[in-house]
């Protein structure tokens, strides 16, 4: 799967682009123009839609406010007349600005909320264009900006477009391949799991929301040039839909798809006239039949890759002998230590006065009853549940409550009891995501490909093999997650942990689900990880792994230490044996 | 001034809690946010204009036949944009498939109706904009009968109850033999009642116009996130505050503002208090 075979539809499709004015008239060529700047505003939204799931369906208030920033800016109409570029610049700068606080509820709500804000900001920007009369021209509208020589003329400000257009792909494809693209699509999907690799979800989405909104604003710029007129009913919602659907009907994560489904929605009413008046309707069932019918969209129907069998009869082989490389120089002498840990949900005490202490270098096993409060002390330590009293801390050094996404650079790492993963990456990018930490480069550096990227990329890609190859997963490096066994999905969680280099690693069951030769595997990996200075606390109740592996074991009951000791004295402790094990 | 201002703030204000129960009677039964409310809404004053106004039909044969109407596209809804997607609620498809919905509703209207504003007709003749016209009493008058009857429904009727059970818990309310899938259509059926009710009776006051589906999506919302997801009793409050609010500053400060204003206490609420000022807890994560 090489760079170039990935490049070359898009290079097909830019290059029919260059040669449609050659064969065509300038009807098509100014109906190639808007595709054009559609796309340059659908492929940033697609990094705020398609790759972190935010359901932006208003983000025709940013086109509006850059077109009339733009145009106002060039026609002098407040201030003297600007430089069109510079007005150009100064939309970029309005959409962006826009753009972050739309998306500001995002941030703490998903979903409907956001769909709600982002449309409630286009109706506002909307009557506002109606109301700000001296400005905008209110329901008369005004000129549109005039590009300078020779980008005044249909063809030169077609390839002007066109060339935009090229570059937004490129720098979008940038960010979609880094760590960034793989943050945002784990915030989509597996949003837990992004927190404990560190990833930060406000400065992320921060990024992309601005990112959107200054393309958007750039793109309405150019929507008013071409135009050469704008009034408020130029700005419909029927063009929000379309930005909105051409993702949808491309596809979550891709780049390709929503290209295609940009130039085909954009020509779609072109075929027929009866279909302007219909055209909006149409796009609403496409999206009706796509959600309910292909939620993959175009994407889905050219991932020929996921269709080809993969090896059904496979067996897990770590391989321990690179942890050395993968955990190199990140060790610990502070131990994990939980102080007098109170949590109760409603009426009930999940954890009730616990103390715990984790040693760095050994495996303690936390046992007990379903309910007991096992998971629950695990999710205290990785920062998701604030207890009412009591302390975590790490030495002396207090962790953060609240804050799960600092635990990584704490150099705690976790798993999961339901394996939290990316289905639709494939394993390889699901291991990267647990590397987000370690990335040097900006956002910005990511977007132009810049050589801090280009080395990040190399560094998350070299660990997430060695990691796999340490887990034994390294066959399966290129197949979709989703494809796995859900044994499989365990030691790939466990994978991802790695990437943090962890000095604590907390395993919430990993052996539920698996087979007699896959625990055994299971124990000498973490037994191996442990002997590299790395603590385990190993939630588990599979008992025999336990009085296998561990150095130390805690036992729990309603939320208290029932026992604690070696796995020697906790076999025939008489209070476990008769509450939890069994004679 | 005052008296207009709290007049008819009251009046839209009670078209947004009445389009706010509508969403939360939805939720209530399938735990799903739809799109489809305001245009229920929308649907109610189009479909009154177009019995009455335009057919000639009684007022009152016009009334049921719009509720009528509106009931059955609730239903519809359950149907094609809500059951297939609950199997994975978590995944927030519904969003999507009642966007679908609701834009081909709207769409459908703008093309077969008008793309302009509509006359609705005077049911008793009362106009001129002053104190007593209908225009502001009607909306508040089925706003204060939505509340009484849903009071009944629920506190003195089985069907009620068994409404409340499901909003509590479906897997219970499922394993204790209530037939789950029928109250749900029951529940969108009332929704599209109560919708069409909001829509009906404010004809007068917003118009037949295909466009305020988006506009009562929006605002019939803003009372929802105040009040905080399926609490009616919030949804009531907090729209017709919203409405006192957004005419007192249209009156005082002219409409851009008002708009502006409306869109920042909803953010700024959002942020302060995600689950609403009179919301549950957030569910837990992991």
């Amino acid at each position: 799967m090489g760079l170039l075979k990935q490049a070359l539809p898009f290079v097909g499709i830019f290059a029919a682009a260059l040669i449609l004015p050659l064969v065509s008239n300038d009807y098509w060529t100014l109906i190639a123009t808007r595709a054009a700047i559609y796309w340059v505003l659908v492929s940033a939204l697609n990094l705020v839609v398609g790759f972190a799931g935010q359901l932006a369906i208003g983000w025709v208030a940013m086109l509006t406010l850059g077109a009339y920033t733009t145009s106002v800016l060039v026609a002098g109409n407040v201030m003297p007349p600007v430089n069109v570029f510079l007005a150009l610049g100064a939309a970029a700068l309005v959409g962006g600005v826009a753009g972050v606080i739309v998306g500001l509820p995002a941030l703490r709500l998903r979903t409907f909320y956001f769909a709600m804000t982002t449309l409630g900001f286009a109706t506002i920007v909307t009557q506002i264009a109606l109301a700000w009369q001296d400005v905008t021209g209110g329901g008369i509208g005004l000129v549109g900006p005039v590009m300078p020589a020779p980008l005044d003329s249909i063809f030169g400000f077609y390839l002007f477009c066109l060339a935009l257009a090229a570059f937004c792909t490129w720098i979008t494809a940038n960010v979609a391949h880094s760590r960034f693209g793989r943050s945002l699509v784990a915030i989509r999907d597996a949003d837990v799991a992004a927190e404990s690799a560190g990833i930060s979800k406000p400065l992320l989405l921060g990024s992309v929301f601005l990112f959107a909104g200054a393309m958007a604003g750039i793109a309405g710029g150019l929507f008013a040039t071409l135009q050469s007129y704008i009034s408020p009913e130029a700005f419909t919602f029927d063009l929000s839909v379309l930005f909105f659907i051409a993702i949808l009907i491309g596809g979550r994560g891709s780049i390709l798809g929503p290209l295609i489904a940009t130039i085909v929605l954009t020509w779609l009413p072109e075929f027929a006239a009866p279909l302007v008046a219909w055209s909006t309707f149409l796009y609403a069932v496409l999206l009706l039949v796509i959600v309910l019918a292909a939620p993959g969209g175009i994407a889905a129907l050219l991932d020929f890759r996921s269709r080809r069998p993969i090896e059904a009869d496979r067996s897990i082989v770590v391989h321990t002998d690179v942890l050395p490389e993968i955990l190199a120089g990140r060790l610990s002498a502070d131990p994990i230590l939980l102080k007098g840990i109170v949590l109760s949900f409603g009426g009930v005490r999940a954890i009730d006065g616990l103390d715990l202490q984790v040693e760095p270098g050994q495996v303690h096993g936390l046992i007990g009853p379903n309910g007991s409060g096992k998971t629950t002390t695990l999710n205290v330590i990785s920062g998701f549940y604030h207890p009412e009293a009591g302390s975590v801390t790490l030495g002396t050094a207090p962790l953060p409550m609240d804050a799960p996404q600092t635990r990584a650079a704490s150099g705690i790492a976790r798993t999961f009891q339901t394996p939290r993963i990316i289905g639709e990456s494939t394993v390889l990018q699901n291991v990267m995501v647990g590397g987000a930490i370690n990335g040097k480069g900006s956002f910005v550096e990511s977007l132009l490909a810049l050589p801090r990227h280009r080395h990040d990329e190399a560094m998350l890609r070299h660990d997430a093999l060695l990691a796999l190859r340490c887990v034994g997963l390294a066959g399966l490096a290129e197949v979709r997650a989703d494809r796995l066994q859900h044994s499989e999905l365990r030691f790939l969680e466990i994978a991802r942990a790695l990437m943090v280099r962890p000095r604590f690693l907390l395993l919430d069951e990993p052996a539920a689900g698996l087979s007699g030769d896959e625990i055994h595997s299971l124990g000498s990996l973490i037994r191996a990880i442990s002997r590299q200075g790395t603590g385990v606390l190993l939630v588990e109740h599979h008992a025999d792994l336990i009085f296998e592996i561990c150095d130390q074991v805690t036992v729990l009951n309603l939320g208290r230490e029932l026992a604690a000791g070696t796995p020697a004295e906790i076999r025939v402790h008489s209070e476990v044996v008769s509450a939890y094990l069994g004679s | 001034m005052l008296t207009a201002i709290l007049l008819s703030g009251l009046a839209v204000g009670a078209v947004y809690a009445l389009i706010g129960v509508t969403y939360n009677v939805m939720f209530s039964a399938s735990r799903v946010m739809s799109f489809t409310a305001g245009q229920l809404g929308m649907l109610g004053g189009v479909l009154g204009a177009a019995f009455i106004g335009v057919l000639g039909l009684p007022a009152i044969a016009g009334f049921v036949l719009t509720l009528a109407a509106c009931a059955a596209i609730g239903v519809l809804t359950e149907i094609i944009a809500v059951r297939p997607v609950l199997k994975s609620l978590e995944q927030h498809l519904y969003v999507l498939s009642t966007l679908a919905l609701a834009l081909m509703i709207q769409q459908f209207t703008a093309i077969t109706w008008s793309t302009e504003p509509q006359p609705f007709p005077s049911l008793f003749g009362l106009q001129g904009g002053g104190v007593g016209d209908e225009k502001f009493w009607l909306p508040i008058l089925a706003c204060a009968a939505v509340v009484v009857g849903l009071e009944f429904l629920y506190r003195r009727t089985l069907i009620g109850r068994a409404f409340l059970a499901i909003a509590e818990d479906n897997f219970a309310a499922r394993a204790l033999g209530l037939p789950e899938r029928n109250l749900r259509m029951a529940s969108y059926a009332l929704a599209g009642v109560i919708g069409g009710l909001a829509g009906f009776a404010s004809g007068q006051l917003f118009l037949a116009f295909f466009a305020n589906g988006a506009m009562l999506n929006f605002l019939g919302f803003v009372p929802v996130a105040l009040g905080g997801l399926g609490n009616n009793r919030g949804a009531i409050i907090g729209g017709l505050a919203l409405g006192i609010f957004q005419q007192s500053a249209n009156f005082l400060f002219g409409g851009v503002f008002a708009s502006v204003a409306v869109f920042s206490v909803f953010i700024i609420v959002l942020l302060l208090a995600p689950q609403g000022l009179f919301g549950a807890p957030a569910q837990r994560r992991v």
